[in-house]
């Protein structure tokens, strides 16, 4: 195993990180600030509770889910356009460098900043919101799992990208919407059918869910089921990652 | 010995049908200099591309530093260290960082002493903390020569290391290639300055069109394949090379007041005396004379013409049925 290798890549990453700190962390924990002073000091007030949870705590979770989403697939698919972009790539494919080590040192940095990001969000919301934390040991089990497999997924979309714009079109075409009708703002219970059923399409919902349940133990659907359609989502993720280094997909001609 | 690269029956095809190597064999030796010169598109940056992992290979084997490269990846991609033709740089960030992050991807442990050696040799060290976005394209250029040196590899491979650098830094970089054979470097270097080949190889392979056209001595080719001219300077210009001297090879310049005699260097009878008895007898004065020798550039201009005319003239036999 190849550890400088795998800690030079890590470390180059979080440097990238610390120098542009206004970009990767202030601005992610300034947005969701702004919800909690919304939708949770201001109107949360003057909204009812959700399945026992003042709305300003109910949401939590769910905005956290939502930093956590798009900031580890942008910190991560940057992370490997970039060098593609820039032609430095050909340092990293004529490395002694496994593909195992290139992901672990690429996907573990954009895991890192983004657990690192929850972990200032839920601190921040506290100014705000007063919430509760039922199950904390899940709470940073689904924080992991869910930066870890969804900065896979920003891995892929950075060796699928070939320009800037197709580097945002996931995470804001696609991750953003799922997000806001995944429940981040409302119980999936609350949705009339045929809603209610289609939504449990969405693998958002899952996510969020799971999240919810750790921090105050009440869930949309059962922790088990979100518990393994996260895992099924890194297996798949994992999956595309083995098959783009076993192909030289977009990254070896 | 065993040669330090080892490439077998190497074949490249890309995914569009564009064949780029065609059944490679070619071996270089421990610490010398190898230039590989080819024209644009002959082969050159996809043959080092594969060897250093780059690209993958459609058929064949390479061994690096008696490590094959697939199969032993680690240890083969352990021995090289790669400068590629583009200045690909991490802009912002320092000359040390990166060259440090360099170090660490190739699996070895920090070494600042060593880091600022190859800095300082490559008259960097003033320039460690600047960031590589602020400074000239000859220094981007050293920068990765120090990146490809900061694991200390047993092999480089410079892909046109000096093209569109100025006069002074090509001839630093000549100094420094050679400084880096002296401690042991194995350098192969792929220019389209042909002058760069001459000056600095032990060994020249040229390419063309995914074939090895030829791989020989630098010295042995420029025997075996240059040509010699002795130049007349006539004090009376002639309208034409006279009937007398004819069967002779001589071309005469445009204003005709230059004869030049062609010989061939490895020959026995370079045939010269005879020319000059002859010259007397046909009442041609000169004022003056001189020989010069033919460069690497009109050797490898004239195989790679050589080899496209054999081509040329294959198909129109194929086409002739």
């Amino acid at each position: 195993m190849n550890w400088y290798g795998i800690r030079a890549i890590y470390q180059f990453e979080m440097a990238r990180t610390w120098r542009t700190l206004m970009q990767s962390i202030a601005s992610p924990v300034l947005s969701t600030s702004l919800y909690f002073i919304v939708f949770g000091a201001a109107i949360g007030s003057r909204m009812g509770e959700i399945d026992g949870v003042s709305y300003g705590a109910f949401i939590i979770p769910g905005l956290i889910m939502l930093s956590l989403l798009s900031e580890s697939i942008s910190n991560a698919s940057f992370g490997i356009f970039f060098p593609k972009f820039s032609g430095t790539i050909y340092e990293v494919l004529s490395a002694p460098v496994s593909a195992f080590e290139i992901v672990a040192g690429y996907v573990g940095a954009a895991a890192s900043k983004s657990i690192i990001l929850g972990g200032l969000i839920l601190v921040t919301a506290r100014f705000f919101v007063d919430y509760e934390i039922v199950h904390p040991f899940w709470l940073l089990a689904f924080l992991i799992l869910t930066s870890v497999t969804f900065s896979l997924f920003g891995f892929i979309i950075g060796i699928w990208a070939d320009d800037f714009q197709k580097l945002q079109v996931i995470p804001l075409m696609v991750i953003t919407p799922l997000t806001f009708l995944g429940g981040a703002f409302y119980s999936i219970d609350m949705l009339p059918d045929p809603w209610r059923t289609i939504t449990l399409f969405n693998p958002v919902v899952y996510l969020i869910s799971g999240f919810r349940w750790a921090f105050y133990g009440v869930a949309d659907v059962n922790v088990a089921v979100s518990l393994g359609m996260t895992l099924i989502f890194l297996v798949i993720c994992l999956t595309a990652v083995w098959w783009i280094f076993r192909t030289g997909y977009r990254i070896k001609t | 010995m065993e040669p330090i690269i080892s490439v077998k029956g190497l074949n490249k095809t890309y995914a569009g049908g564009f064949t780029a190597l065609k059944n490679i064999d070619l071996e270089i030796q421990r610490g010398e200099i190898f230039a590989l010169l080819g024209p644009n598109g002959a082969g050159k940056t996809t043959l080092i591309s594969i060897i250093c992992g780059i690209v993958n290979p459609s058929g064949g084997t390479v061994r690096a530093g008696g490590f094959d490269i697939q199969r032993d990846y680690r240890r083969a991609r352990g021995e090289i260290g790669l400068v590629p033709q583009e200045l690909a740089t991490d802009s912002f960030e320092s000359v040390w960082t990166t060259v440090n992050f360099s170090r660490g991807l190739f699996g070895k442990a920090p070494n600042p002493a060593y880091i600022e050696k190859i800095l300082r040799q490559l008259s960097l060290w003033e320039k460690k903390d600047s960031r590589i976005m602020a400074l000239s394209g000859g220094m981007k250029r050293r920068v990765m020569i120090a990146k490809a040196l900061s694991h200390e590899p047993s092999i480089l491979f410079l892909d046109e290391p000096t093209a569109g650098v100025d006069v002074e830094l090509r001839q630093d970089m000549w100094k420094m290639v050679h400084s880096l054979r002296e401690s042991g470097v194995t350098i192969i270097l792929t220019t389209h300055y042909i002058e760069e080949a001459e000056q600095m190889a032990d060994r020249i392979g040229v390419i063309n069109r995914g074939e090895l056209v030829l791989v020989e001595e630098k010295n042995t080719l420029m025997q075996k394949m240059g040509e010699k001219e002795l130049s007349l300077h006539l004090p009376e210009p002639l309208q034409a090379v006279p009937e007398s001297l004819a069967d002779l090879p001589l071309t005469l310049s445009a204003n005709g007041s230059q004869l030049v005699y062609r010989f061939d260097i490895k020959s026995s009878d370079t045939g010269i005396a005879e020319f000059l008895r002859r010259l007397n007898e046909a009442n041609i004065e000169f004022r003056d004379l001189h020989t010069r020798e033919s460069s690497l550039e009109e050797i490898f201009v004239g195989l790679v013409r050589g080899a496209r005319k054999e081509k040329e003239e294959q198909l129109t036999k194929e086409a002739q049925g």
